[in-house]
């Protein structure tokens, strides 16, 4: 029990890479994106996803948003904001930028103690601004290539560098040392993937308006905003012209 | 001497105000393209933020705001150029007429969609430090929503004869030219150029979705 959702994210992981590498031995067909050799894997990936998300997770996540105060999603939002802050700190350390540490430690800090554990984001009021670093971005500013692309039912797209970072994440989630009692610690996961998976629901309706392929469009919405984020917004070195 | 003087005068100031308002025109089709970003989006914004019929979500209100506001400072044929890569060459310039025209309409209706959703939101811009015989810019602005992350969205444009035009939108981080790349090389692959036409077509004349959910 106490694993329960590291070991799901490593089996989910495990069992992806695996089977995409079975699944590139025996199909290449088409010209497929260089950054995507798993393709028709990852398609079928997605097909498994869209009928499990569109049949249970969607309509239960759509209820939460329609018919839960906004203040307590807000709230909600900002408590799991908090502890992202807290992943951040660690990846600053990580990539050595010591300027953006202090700056989500004093987020952290101000928005633990005076934002009622991270409930009320004073910090952004404050005009802190939110570093929003993670493991899979680590590994991007320490030189780590993307990898192959990799689209994981009910988590979404992500990629082997990128997957690599949500599993340590997983091990390093500040929720498994502050709360020990496994229910609860459960529930709150739970809770957190409903708010993750609501702050998506935006951004869907455009993918359906401006898509032709949703899986394609995903792709590579995907692939250049990670690379965008390990850049850390700085502007893109040119596009080559093909 | 005195009785000429006031004609005089009132030619004087006739003339001046006509070669200030000339002035006032030539300045606003000259707009810098950081002024011009800005000039565009407050209207836009505006409008969002007023306009009943807007409000209440009217397609063709809307339509008619994208098409007379907003595509004029759009190069529609640089960005399809862009986006169709390498087999926009090949194309025959009636192919050519076809997907510009198809891309707009997609292109237009995805932002309609997005058009009320976001009329809460304050835009800060980037100051723009641009050389005058500069051709290419990025001019740089952040949406700021209340109890949301800033999203970055950047413009790259170019200047085409006398007026700066946007040929590209970038969203945090996310081009929208360079997303539409591998959807247009797929389509092209599948059933050629006169293949991609007809997908554009479809989707075009596919009903809307339904309107997002706000959070």
């Amino acid at each position: 029990m106490r694993y329960e959702m590291i070991r799901t994210f490593t089996r989910v992981a495990l069992v992806a890479a695996g089977l995409a590498l079975a699944g590139c031995a025996s199909v290449q067909t088409g010209a497929a994106s260089k950054d995507d050799p798993f393709e028709p894997w990852n398609r079928a990936m997605y097909d498994v996803h869209q009928v499990v998300d569109g049949k249970m997770i969607k309509p239960a996540v759509q209820a939460y948003v329609d018919y839960s105060p906004k203040i307590i999603q807000r709230g909600i939002s900002n408590f799991f904001g908090n502890l992202d802050d807290v992943v951040s700190v660690i990846n600053d350390w990580l990539q050595w930028k010591l300027d953006k540490a202090g700056n989500d430690m004093g987020r952290v800090m101000i928005n633990s103690f005076f934002g009622l554990g991270g409930i009320i984001d004073i910090a952004s009021d404050a005009g802190i601004e939110k570093g929003n670093e993670d493991f899979g971005q680590t590994f991007g500013v320490w030189g780590i290539p993307q990898g192959p692309y990799l689209f994981i039912p009910v988590l979404g797209p992500s990629s082997v560098r990128d997957g690599t970072g949500l599993i340590v994440r997983a091990y390093a989630s500040p929720l498994s040392y502050i709360v020990t009692d496994v229910p609860v610690r459960n529930i709150l996961y739970g809770v957190g993937f409903v708010d993750a998976r609501a702050q998506a629901l935006q951004s869907e309706s455009f993918v359906d308006q401006a898509a032709l392929d949703r899986y394609t469009f995903i792709r590579r919405a995907y692939l250049q905003r990670r690379a965008y984020l390990v850049r850390d917004g700085k502007p893109a070195p040119a596009d080559e012209d093909d | 001497m005195h009785r000429n003087d006031r004609p005089a005068t009132a030619r004087w100031l006739a003339a001046a105000t006509f070669a200030l308002m000339l002035g006032a025109t030539a300045a606003h089709a000259q707009d810098a393209p950081d002024a011009l970003v800005k000039r565009v989006s407050e209207d836009v914004l505006q409008i969002a933020k007023t306009d009943p019929r807007v409000q209440q979500g009217d397609r063709a209100r809307i339509k008619e705001v994208i098409d007379t506001k907003l595509a004029p400072h759009f190069d529609f044929e640089r960005m399809t150029a862009l986006a169709v890569g390498r087999s926009w060459r090949t194309a025959t310039p009636e192919q050519q007429q076809q997907l510009i025209e198809q891309f707009k309409t997609l292109l237009s209706r995805t932002y309609s969609n997005a058009f009320v959703q976001y009329r809460d939101q304050q835009i800060t811009y980037k100051p723009l430090r641009l050389d005058p015989s500069a051709t290419e810019a990025t001019v740089r602005t952040e949406i700021v929503r209340p109890g949301g992350n800033a999203v970055q969205i950047d413009y790259s444009m170019a200047k085409k004869g006398n007026e700066w035009k946007a040929y590209d939108v970038i969203v945090g981080g996310v081009s929208l030219v360079t997303n539409y790349r591998d959807e247009f090389n797929q389509q092209v692959q599948s059933g050629g150029v006169d293949g991609l036409i007809k997908s554009l077509a479809a989707k075009n004349a596919a009903p809307t979705p339904p309107p997002p959910v706000l959070k």
